[in-house]
């Protein structure tokens, strides 16, 4: 029996709603210290001198050990971002509203805020600069294969747009928090809160502080929601473990939300003019893009990733012969950048299908039916790419594109939403559907580890390098092992994000976690499966062959009643057990690694309906569905649940949430009556069509991660939607869609 | 000079009495004086909704109302809804519609479905219980678990 497949409940669920789950603030030690952030104030000066309030415990740079700065986690296209690196707390030169110059130490969180308050920053205001454009270039790159100038010189059409997308961001519901703490007896520094790639900050951390990573333990917690930007290296990272390791007191820190919309990771903000070749019969010979990517005042850890995702993805699920990309990386006087759930292919995908919109409006040519000529066939696949990104090539795996197209719009019309459309405008309504297609990519690596242990009780382990952020990684896992040892999921505990439980994990990042994490815990898993097997025949005393499991039960085949079950072999392989060899080790226990060679490429299909009030320019999203393809649904509800929840987040992108500046460079957004995320009145019912129709060739469960799909294509269908109901000829320019804009392109009637 | 207080408030049934400062909020005094580390706070300014504690039966945000405000008061957390090892229809209900995913904002979501279901005579359709959930913030879920499991425990109660 496989517990793959299952809708099974979650493991996480039960803790998690009794209110028992352990977040960053969900713990305080005795004596700890307090920290509160000082930051700057203003969005670009030179720093003159800081005034620490009398008899307060005030650090600035000048007390930080000098150079340490935020490294950036994935290097890429061999740039060098040295020069563009954030200091932990800034020395001569602010350079964003927000930006760390000095923290304060109290006993008590509220003292810690009023002593932060009087700490008194002179600085000397330098010029300011909010658009992209006048930005400094960090970076310039270009990406592409075949003759893009011969493309466009023979075509019958050539269609152009310019397109710009808001900077917004994750803004998961839980603020950052750490506690660090020195154990007394062991010298190790104990840290609670560092989520995502917890193996990654312990090492950053351990040369950062010049010690044995061994003498760093990160602890697994629940997170709030991570998205890309939680748990990434922020320099609140460095300062807090320092602080800890250097006073040899507890020190705590916990984000306010003020503090987290200016301090965390912003994303997105890009501004893209783009060109696609056709000939007469609307067949794409090449596509051309410029980007301007906004990072904001430096390269954090991401560095480069976000703008060269967006180029190497931008071709999507189509059949482009030549393709180039150019991407200029600018610097501004805002919050530095990073990843947001679908980087570079939210943003991407929203700019090549309002083109494929406008394109199939100047062609003549129905809009499906011209996604549908140029997608890649089944056939076709898999198609490498002469490009690659993330360091691999790309190489689309398997999958039937058209296939999926066709799937989702006889959905879309089975559910009503174009008898719907008509309707709506029978009745005078300004109604628009959208479609967008797209190419999501997951599970990159380099490797992932984990360890599977069965216990003498037959309850089993896994500790994997994943971190819990609320996908249900753990009941995931658990469902992988329990199918590979043929055992009730019930039986299996699940520990993510330890770094002694498992020195060795990647972390949960580019929908990976499934795809890579579970890879490994299969493999593991199988191991320990073999490993009893070959204990049992001991045991038995009959061939291997002769053995199978059935129900946790390892027996003789066609003799029912002689059978070992897991528990008896884990007290086999007990040291001094008769049936352990003298140098086999002891524990029924394996630990496997699974590396991968090529990224797997799920794709997908968005479908939605709106309606515009024309008066006021509010945009309703009145239906939505959702296609994906998963290869393989490990947990279908869960698969579900990550693509609804995409979908949310994709509603706030594409019509509300957006990081504003005014022209001194001061935020605009900075509290939730600013920064506006969609409840539960903006969102509407989702339909989801989860496809298992393409498994993935490069891992043993064929799965496709599933975290990113529900987002990727939101703006793109919403902005296709509202192009659609208000008529208009050219692209809608611009996203988040807000009211004040949707009214400005009635009015401007283009 | 500290402004201090000794108040007394019952939670989840439990009497406390505790010395507070007049500007401690109700979610601090209840998370790190009292250990109900299950009320959660997004954004201490009330929009989230991730801090909603019953004061006295009424859905409050324990991130804008002080310590000493509770002072004689009963309190409902996260923590007091399901009965020991029994979760309650609503919790169940949320596990079942697959209405949480990282929990952060669940105990928020669950103390105000607790209080509107308590208030409801017949059973609301869809649209009424997406206005009352627009409350709060989701990150995750897209709200739609969050909905059906509301939906879905006011028809159970109704019978």
């Amino acid at each position: 029996m496989t517990s793959i497949g299952e809708r099974l409940a979650r493991k996480e669920d039960p803790r998690l709603l009794r209110g028992l789950g352990r977040f960053g603030d969900d713990q305080d030690r005795p004596g700890q210290l307090w920290m509160r952030v000082v930051r700057s104030p203003l969005a670009h000066g030179r720093l003159v001198s800081i005034s620490k309030p009398e008899g307060a415990h005030v650090i600035t740079a000048e007390d930080v050990p000098p150079g340490v700065r935020i490294p950036v986690r994935l290097k890429v296209q061999g740039i060098d971002l040295d020069d563009h690196l954030q200091p932990v707390l800034a020395a001569d030169e602010v350079r964003y509203v927000g930006e760390p110059v000095a923290v304060v130490l109290a006993d008590d969180p509220y003292e810690a805020e009023d002593l932060a308050e009087l700490v008194q920053v002179d600085i000397e205001e330098l010029p300011v600069t909010v658009d992209t454009a006048d930005g400094t270039q960090a970076a310039e790159f270009e990406l592409g294969y075949g003759d893009v100038e011969a493309a466009f010189g023979e075509a019958g059409h050539v269609v152009r747009i310019e397109f710009e997308v808001g900077r917004h961001s994750a803004v998961p519901l839980e603020p950052r928090a750490l506690l660090a703490d020195v154990d007394p007896a062991s010298g190790a520094l104990q840290i609670f809160g560092m989520t995502k790639v917890p193996v990654f900050n312990r090492d950053v951390l351990a040369t950062m502080l010049g010690i044995d990573e061994n003498l760093i333990h990160v602890h697994a917690m629940d997170a709030g929601g991570g998205f890309g930007v939680r748990g990434e290296f922020y320099p609140e990272d460095f300062l807090v473990p320092w602080l800890a390791w250097t006073l040899r007191r507890p020190v705590k820190w916990v984000e306010d939300r003020a503090e987290h919309l200016v301090a965390v990771n912003h994303s997105r903000q890009q501004k893209h003019v783009i060109s696609a070749a056709f000939d007469n019969e609307g067949t794409l010979l090449g596509l051309k893009d410029d980007v301007l990517h906004d990072n904001g005042a430096y390269a954090r850890t991401h560095g480069i990733i976000v703008p060269e995702l967006t180029l190497a993805m931008l071709p999507g699920p189509y059949r482009v012969p030549a393709f180039h990309g150019r991407v200029r990386v600018m610097l501004t006087n805002k919050t530095p950048c990073g990843t947001y759930r679908a980087p570079g292919r939210f943003e991407g995908t929203s700019v090549r299908e309002q083109l494929l919109d406008v394109a199939a409006d100047q062609l003549g040519i129905d809009r499906v039916e011209l996604r549908r000529k140029n997608l890649l066939t089944a056939d076709e696949l898999p198609h490498t790419r002469a490009m690659s990104t993330l360091g691999t090539d790309v190489v689309l795996d398997s999958g039937d594109y058209p296939g999926l197209l066709d799937k989702a719009m006889v959905e879309a019309d089975r559910l009503g939403y174009l008898s719907r459309l008509e309707s709506l405008r029978a009745q005078g309504h300004a109604a628009g559907l959208g479609v967008a297609m797209f190419l999501e990519k997951s599970g990159l690596g380099p490797q992932e580890t984990a360890d599977v242990t069965v216990s003498t009780s037959g309850a089993v382990r896994v500790h994997s390098g994943g971190t819990s952020l609320g996908q249900g990684i753990e009941t995931i896992l658990a469902q992988v092992t329990a199918d590979a040892l043929d055992i009730d999921p019930a039986v299996v505990t699940v520990i993510n994000g330890d770094t002694v439980l498992q020195p060795f994990g990647g972390g949960s990042w580019a929908s990976r976690s499934t795809v890579v994490g579970g890879s490994a815990v299969h493999r593991a898993a199988v191991a320990v499966r073999e490993r009893a097997v070959r204990m049992a025949s001991r045991m038995l005393e009959v061939a291997e062959e002769d053995l199978e499991i059935k129900a946790g039960m390892i027996g003789v085949r066609g003799a029912p009643g002689s059978s070992v079950s897991y528990a008896d072999v884990a007290k086999a392989c007990r040291p001094g057990s008769p049936y352990l060899g003298p140098d086999e080790p002891a524990g029924l226990t394996a630990r496997r690694r699974f590396e991968v060679e090529h990224m797997t490429y799920p794709y997908g299909v968005h479908v939605a309906l709106v309606d515009v009030d024309t008066g006021t320019g509010h945009v309703e999203v009145l239906r939505y569905l959702v296609a994906y393809e998963v290869g393989r649904a490990i947990n279908p509800t869960l698969v579900e649940g990550q693509l609804l929840g995409g979908v949310a987040q994709g509603v706030g992108g594409a019509l509300l949430e957006e990081f504003r500046y005014d022209e001194a460079g001061q935020p605009q957004a900075v509290t939730f009556m600013d920064y506006l995320m969609p409840t539960a009145a903006e969102v509407p019912r989702i339909d989801v069509l989860v496809a298992q129709d393409a498994p993935a060739p490069g891992n043993p469960l064929g799965v496709k991660g599933a975290g990113e799909g529900g987002l990727t294509a939101a703006g793109a269908v919403i902005a296709g939607a509202i192009r659609d109901a208000l008529g208009l000829t050219g692209s809608v320019g611009r996203l988040p869609m807000t009211a004040e804009r949707v009214r400005g392109l009635i009015e401007e009637g283009t | 000079m500290k402004d201090i207080h000794l108040i007394a408030l019952t939670v989840n049934g439990e009497e406390h009495e505790i010395v507070v400062e007049s500007r401690r909020t109700l979610a601090d005094v209840l998370r790190h004086d009292l250990g109900y580390t299950g009320t959660h706070i997004g954004c201490e300014h009330g929009i989230c909704g991730a801090c909603t504690v019953l004061l006295d039966g009424q859905p409050v945000r324990a991130c804008l109302v002080f310590g000493v405000q509770a002072d004689g008061c009963d309190v409902r957390t996260v923590e007091g809804l399901s009965d020991g090892e029994e979760l309650s229809d609503l919790q169940k209900a949320f596990s079942r519609c697959h209405g949480l995913q990282c929990g952060f904002c669940t105990p928020g979501f669950l103390m105000l479905s607790e209080a509107y279901l308590s208030e409801q005579d017949g059973v609301p359709d869809e649209a009424q219980v997406r206005e009352v959930m627009a409350s709060n913030i989701c990150r995750c879920t897209g709200y739609q678990g969050i909905v059906e499991a509301v939906r879905q425990v006011a028809e159970e109660r109704a019978g």
